[in-house]
């Protein structure tokens, strides 16, 4: 109970600065918005609308990533991450308050997103959302891991991306299946087995890489 | 080393049909390479668990050795593709997909290594990522099949090694053996130099 409540407690604490200075969610939401404006003039006109679902994709992740490169910043910035360590609490408490942030932030970005891709490109269907929500889950639970990893080095926000994209080589391939293959069922437990796997990872292994 | 490399290349001779001949070189090489990662996440996951500086060495040098050797499987692979099907590249053939998938996540470890400053909290962060490539390997494969089907409907069955003959598995074997041992040798050649290396700089440090 007291780890849910460490874990609750940390969450708020992202998402209260986040709804005061509303500056990630916000360049999240128009950077998806953008991407896919452009991805429909890169499209030939005629194509098929499975390229679509590719493109939505490939959009979902960079947001993600973009999100992803300030969920430490105000951490690293303030040097907080230091005091949270020192707290006592279990580490992985800091890991999973953070990845519920980047979930939220990911699902208010896609709330604007998917229909967005409706209104532009092909209609929703109710696997493409079960796809996003599983992906979004994986995305956090890795991303939050590799953003701290990518935090502590002198590179930053360059690294992330790099960490990131071989790693989420699998989610793109289960999303985009998910959308437009037949039997969506495989790829949707093909998402939810990988959410599984990497969240345990992280979640075992976040201690390590934040304690100095 | 020398040792390994003639037994490497001797049992190669005798081999009906040219084509046929570089899966000897690319399928053990290809082994080798995972087992270095294999060894690599083995060391990150003693240095977590005994937390002995040590094993950041080894795990770093088997990354690098099963980096050395997934660049000669993408190698060897793309030209046995060129050979087989006229191609240098082909989405279709899974393994040399998953190699490339894994070259640009350890090319990722290099990276993460070279920014962060040296000490116990870069041992910890490079024993992390090496298990997280360990875990990644059979996910991605997992995912490379499942997207074959999507992308490409066609199957390539192309399963050479589940019918061997005697002395192709023979061969095969004396090959792969080979091949580990090259590893090996070149693995215990680079540890050697990198401690050196790293009992240098410390003195230097002392003396100044």
């Amino acid at each position: 109970m007291n780890y849910l409540a460490d874990v609750g407690a940390l969450a708020r604490k992202d998402l209260r600065l986040e709804l005061r200075s509303r500056d990630t969610f916000l360049s999240m939401v128009l950077f998806v918005v953008a991407t896919l404006v452009v991805f429909s003039f890169s499209l030939p006109a005629g194509t098929e609308e499975e390229a679509a679902y590719g493109l939505l994709w490939v959009a979902l992740l960079f947001t993600a990533i973009l999100g992803l490169t300030r969920a430490f910043a105000a951490e690293r910035e303030q040097r907080v991450l230091d005091g949270l360590i020192l707290a006592p609490c279990d580490r992985s408490a800091i890991w999973l308050g953070k990845a519920i942030a980047v979930v939220a932030f990911l699902a208010l970005a896609e709330v604007v997103a998917l229909p967005a891709f409706a209104l532009f490109f092909e209609p929703l269907t109710w696997e493409l959302v079960a796809a996003v929500v599983l992906a979004d889950l994986g995305l956090a639970a890795v991303g939050t891991l590799l953003a701290a990893m990518a935090a502590a080095s002198r590179a930053r926000e360059l690294l992330l991306p790099l960490l990131l994209l071989p790693l989420a080589i699998p989610i793109v391939v289960g999303g985009v299946g998910a959308s437009i293959s037949d039997d969506p069922g495989r790829f949707l437990g093909f998402l939810a087995l990988y959410d599984v796997i990497f969240a345990i990872l992280s979640w075992a292994s976040f201690e390590y890489v934040v304690t100095e | 080393m020398g040792l390994a490399l003639a037994f490497y290349w001797v049992p190669d001779a005798p081999l009906e049909g040219f084509r046929q001949r570089i899966f000897y070189i690319h399928v053990p090489v290809a082994l080798t390479a995972y087992a270095c990662f294999g060894w690599a996440a083995w060391k990150a996951l003693r240095l977590l668990w005994v937390r002995n500086d040590r094993y950041d060495l080894e795990s770093y040098t088997a990354v690098h050795m099963g980096v050395i050797f997934g660049i000669l499987t993408l190698v060897t692979g793309s030209i046995w593709a060129r050979t087989s099907w006229g191609v240098w590249w082909s989405w279709g053939e899974r393994q040399l997909v998953l190699f490339l998938v894994l070259f640009l996540f350890y090319s990722a470890y290099f990276m993460l290594r070279y920014s962060v400053e040296p000490g116990p909290r870069r041992a910890r962060m490079s024993a992390v990522y090496a298990l997280f490539g360990v875990v990644l390997i059979p996910v991605s494969f997992l995912a490379i099949r499942l997207a074959e089907g999507l992308i490409h409907p066609v199957v390539f069955d192309r399963d050479v090694g589940s019918n061997l003959a005697g002395s192709q598995l023979l061969t095969f074997v004396i090959c792969f053996a080979g091949t580990l041992a090259l590893a090996a040798s070149l693995y215990v050649n680079e540890l050697t130099g990198k401690r050196v290396d790293e009992r240098l700089r410390e003195l230097r440090e002392a003396l100044s």
